[in-house]
């Protein structure tokens, strides 16, 4: 008695457990809970989320809200632990649904077919029934024809008054479904060896230097490369003179133990992975203290045409070739705008408009200070008609990289692509089944038809009637 | 001519085929459901060509090749895929089922999609791509994406009328649910007509207003006006409250029963879901990951990708369930509908607006 009662129990559990209300029931939760993850900022400061709360529900209540907030997680609500903890009931729900199901499915799939008795057939979800003139031997061929004319490759047994067949397509696509609920399982254990093994970081590599650990996108912690990344260059293009980047790229040296071991150029979606760790170009920008190894390209254009290319830094002096014109490089700015009374600023902390001001003199006497802007080939010219064409500079940018390790992704891939392969099972296949039985009457034949699908029943039925159809033109055609 | 003045035609032809289709449900005179569906189709081709324009136009511009400049890289020309993907889909199933009228409850969606473009301010320029944008798989994301959401738009205007078709009593929460949401949508298609005809026929403004939506009804700047909005549209509510049993009336005089409403709206979610699936979440994912080493970072407009796709996996579930199918499955594709366009509307305009990030 004991044990007996004791079992239902746990059948009970099961059940529920197993039991597609509970399915939905969290699917509601999970998508409701959300909602407040997407209004709430995540892992942000105390102060954003404070605003939002203000907006939402007045200065005064703010503070209060927020601290029973935070008490429940959802300052970071999709790692909290209630979230968690539906995630896995979620899990729990979709495995012991599965377990609960497969066996019956697996039977349903796996089970030869076999012939039906007539007053079963007639009870089948789709039946139809015609009569043939000729003895059922002559009507085989016909049927067996316009069978494999619908697709089906029939069995076949002899009966007492005449034949049946019977033939199914498809039972594999049952297991559809559990491929799907399975690429979902397959997704999350990618998901947590990403986070158990992985790490995400960033790090600014300035162009010339090289560097042998990231840093965490959380908290502080150092994340060591176990190999040195170089910036060897680094690039960005803009849509004509505006400050939209049309692309930028930047120049990887991977060195391993003092060896360079690959080189490659990233750009935005196109990222370098080494020994599982990948860099993305993310971002990138000038670096301040970095002017004084700044290298600026020129070539300098005499009147005369004599032209001569030179490599400078900030401070540096150069004369002309051909020409009585020197000059000597005061200042840079990355991005240079003049305002309306005629000051020079510089508007960005990127490289947008790269301008030198350097100083000529003709013969030893100072004559003009100007700014050259590498964007504007107007400002190159010299008012004796001298060139100073500003070409390139290095040295003064770094590319800002965001490093990622995540062991789990492949897994996660190749969950999404069962994933894809079992919807499409699940909602584009059935499983059909057909079996025609042919009883001799006198002169004629009376075929009757039955047949089933588990899914998309409309559409096999109009196969069926095509069957039909050609079983009847048939007829005619031999009258 | 330009790809312009051939996107105004499409939505004159759209506009005029939702009244069409509307008279047609309410007088079912046959020839003028003919009129309507000849006007949808030409809307359609003429829509089809503009689209073809830009991308050429768009091609020339930026230089980039075909691939690259395909036009669905902002909010204006998705929704003009969006309305395009809707009304294709729609003659489909008018073809397929014999049956005009669900022109009726499809066309004012893309109505109000088209009104939204001219009120909204987006911008309808061809926009440079900022390097993110420029990958593959996104563009694969923004098209399946599009075409699911086009999908799911049919399945909430079968899933509405299936609820007007089969509630009884006014207290019912079905009924209150259907009216509710009906009326809803009324008072935005109103709302913006007002607009429209205020903003762009009567007053022409020649100050720049950044959106016209709703600026002459519940964003007003009068406070009367704005009470009075919100007054006329409790008045409305009620009254659909009051009389939606006549729409069931006008909708049972035509040939459609419950259960071919039904099968629309599951068959539409069917096809929706795993394009929705492999569009808008995987390959959404890839590019991600392609672009920021993270396929998943839980950011407001995944996260509500994710709560439409549990929407409507709830549906489908819930149509496994004894008690569950018709009704309350028909209310839960209403819901993942409006959950589409939060994910796509609402995230950018409200939650940003919410955020200090979004306030540019
Ligand atoms: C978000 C996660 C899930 C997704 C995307 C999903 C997807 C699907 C799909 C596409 C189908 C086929 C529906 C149809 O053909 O109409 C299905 C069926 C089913 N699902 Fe899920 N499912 C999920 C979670 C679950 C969970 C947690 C359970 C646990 C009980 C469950 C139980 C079932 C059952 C019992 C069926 C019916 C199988 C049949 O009768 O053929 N699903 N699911």
């Amino acid at each position: 008695m004991e044990e007996k009662k004791n079992k239902s129990v746990i059948d009970k559990f099961w059940d529920l457990l197993a039991s597609v209300q509970l399915a939905i029931i969290i699917f509601a939760l999970i998508a409701l809970t959300s909602i407040i993850g997407t209004i709430l900022e995540q892992r942000a400061d105390e102060a954003r989320n404070l605003q939002v709360l203000a907006k939402l529900f007045g200065e005064s209540v703010a503070p209060a809200l927020y601290t029973v907030f935070n008490k429940l997680g959802f300052m970071d609500m999709y790692h909290s632990w209630w979230f968690i903890t539906l995630l896995i009931l979620f899990s729990v729900n979709l495995i012991i649904c599965s377990l609960d199901r497969l066996p019956k499915v697996w039977k349903l799939t796996t089970e030869p077919m076999a012939p039906s008795p007539e007053e079963k057939l007639r009870k089948f979800l789709i039946t139809r029934e015609i009569v043939i003139k000729g003895p059922a031997a002559t009507v085989r061929d016909t049927v067996t024809d316009a069978l494999k004319q619908i697709g089906f490759k029939s069995q076949e047994v002899t009966e007492e008054k005449g034949f049946q067949f019977f033939s199914q397509k498809g039972p594999y696509s049952r297991l559809g479904v559990f491929i799907t609920h399975f690429s979902i399982l397959i997704i999350l254990c990618g998901a947590i060896i990403g986070l158990r093994f992985g790490f995400k970081g960033y790090v600014n590599v300035p162009e010339g230097t090289a560097t042998n650990l990231a840093f965490a996108d959380r908290g502080t912690r150092n994340i060591p490369l176990g190999f040195e990344v170089r910036c060897d260059n680094f690039d960005v293009e803009f849509y004509g003179m505006s400050d939209m980047p049309k692309e930028y790229k930047s120049w990887l040296t991977v060195i391993k133990d003092g060896r360079e071991v690959l080189k490659k150029s990233i750009a935005v979606n196109d990222p370098l992975t080494y020994e599982g760790i990948t860099f993305y170009q993310s971002s990138y920008g000038f670096m301040n203290e970095y002017m004084d190894r700044g290298i600026f390209l020129f070539r300098l254009v005499s009147a005369n045409g004599q032209s001569s290319d030179v490599q400078l830094r900030p401070g540096d002096s150069f004369q002309i070739q051909g020409s009585n014109i020197s000059g000597k490089i005061l200042n840079f700015s990355p991005a240079l705008r003049i305002d309306e009374h005629g000051h020079a600023f510089t508007y960005a902390n990127q490289m947008n408009n790269p301008a030198v001001l350097i100083d000529f003199s003709e013969s030893g006497t100072r004559t003009l200070t100007g700014w050259i802007l590498k964007r504007h080939p107007e400002t190159w010219q010299l008012p004796n008609g001298d060139r100073v064409e500003f070409l390139d500079y290095w040295g003064v940018e770094f590319t800002g990289l965001q490093v990622r390790k995540d062991p789990g992704v492949w897994i996660v891939y190749f969950g999404c692509i069962a994933m894809s392969i079992g919807l499409f099972i699940a909602f584009f296949m059935s499983h059909r089944k057909i079996w025609v039985k042919l009883i001799e009457e006198k002169n004629s034949t009376k075929i009757l038809v039955g047949a089933t699908a588990n899914k998309n029943r409309a559409a096999f039925e109009r196969k069926i009637d095509t069957l039909l159809s050609l079983l009847g033109r048939k007829e005619k055609g031999e009258k | 001519m330009d790809s312009s003045a051939l996107f105004g035609i499409s939505t004159m032809a759209y506009i005029l085929a939702m009244i069409m289709y509307m008279t047609y449900l309410a007088f079912r005179k046959e020839q003028i459901g003919i009129t309507a569906t000849v006007i949808t189709i030409a809307g359609l081709a003429a829509q089809t060509l503009a689209i073809i324009l830009r991308w050429k136009e768009f091609a020339d511009l930026s230089g980039m090749g075909l691939l690259r400049s395909v036009p669905l890289t902002n909010l204006y020309e998705s929704l003009i895929f969006f309305v395009w993907c809707l009304i294709l889909g729609y003659l489909l199933i008018e073809f397929r089922f014999k049956n005009r009228s669900f022109g009726a409850f499809v066309t004012p969606i893309a109505g109000i999609a088209l009104a939204f473009i001219d009120l909204s301010g987006v911008s309808k320029e061809i926009q440079p791509l900022v390097p993110a944008l420029k990958s593959n798989w996104l563009l694969a994301h923004v098209t399946m994406s599009f075409i699911a959401y086009a999908a799911f738009s049919i399945s909430f205007s079968t899933g509405l009328m299936y609820l007007i078709v089969t509630t009884e009593k006014k207290r019912e929460p079905s009924y209150i649910f259907w009216t509710l949401t009906f009326g809803i949508f009324m008072i935005v298609m109103i709302a913006m007509a007002i607009d429209l005809f205020s903003f762009k026929v009567a007053v022409k403004p020649d100050i720049f207003i950044k959106s016209y939506l709703f600026k002459t009804t519940f964003l007003n700047s009068s406070p009367a006006v704005k009470l009075l909005s919100w007054i006329v549209s409790c008045v409305i509510l009620f009254l659909v409250w009051q009389f939606g049993s006549l729409l069931k009336k006008v909708i049972q005089k035509v040939n459609i029963d419950a259960e071919m409403l039904d099968e629309i709206t599951y068959k539409s979610i069917a096809v929706g879901f795993p394009i929705f699936t492999l569009g808008g979440l995987i390959f959404g994912a890839i590019w991600a990951d392609q672009a920021w080493g993270v396929y998943w970072s839980w950011d407001p407009k995944e996260t509500w990708s994710l709560i439409t796709w549990f929407i409507y996996a709830f549906y489908l579930h819930g149509r496994m369930i004894r008690g569950w199918r018709g009704k309350k499955v028909a209310i839960v594709s209403v819901i993942g509908f409006m959950a589409v366009i939060f994910t796509y509307l609402g995230v950018n305009l409200l939650l940003s607006g919410l955020h200090a990030y979004g306030s540019q």
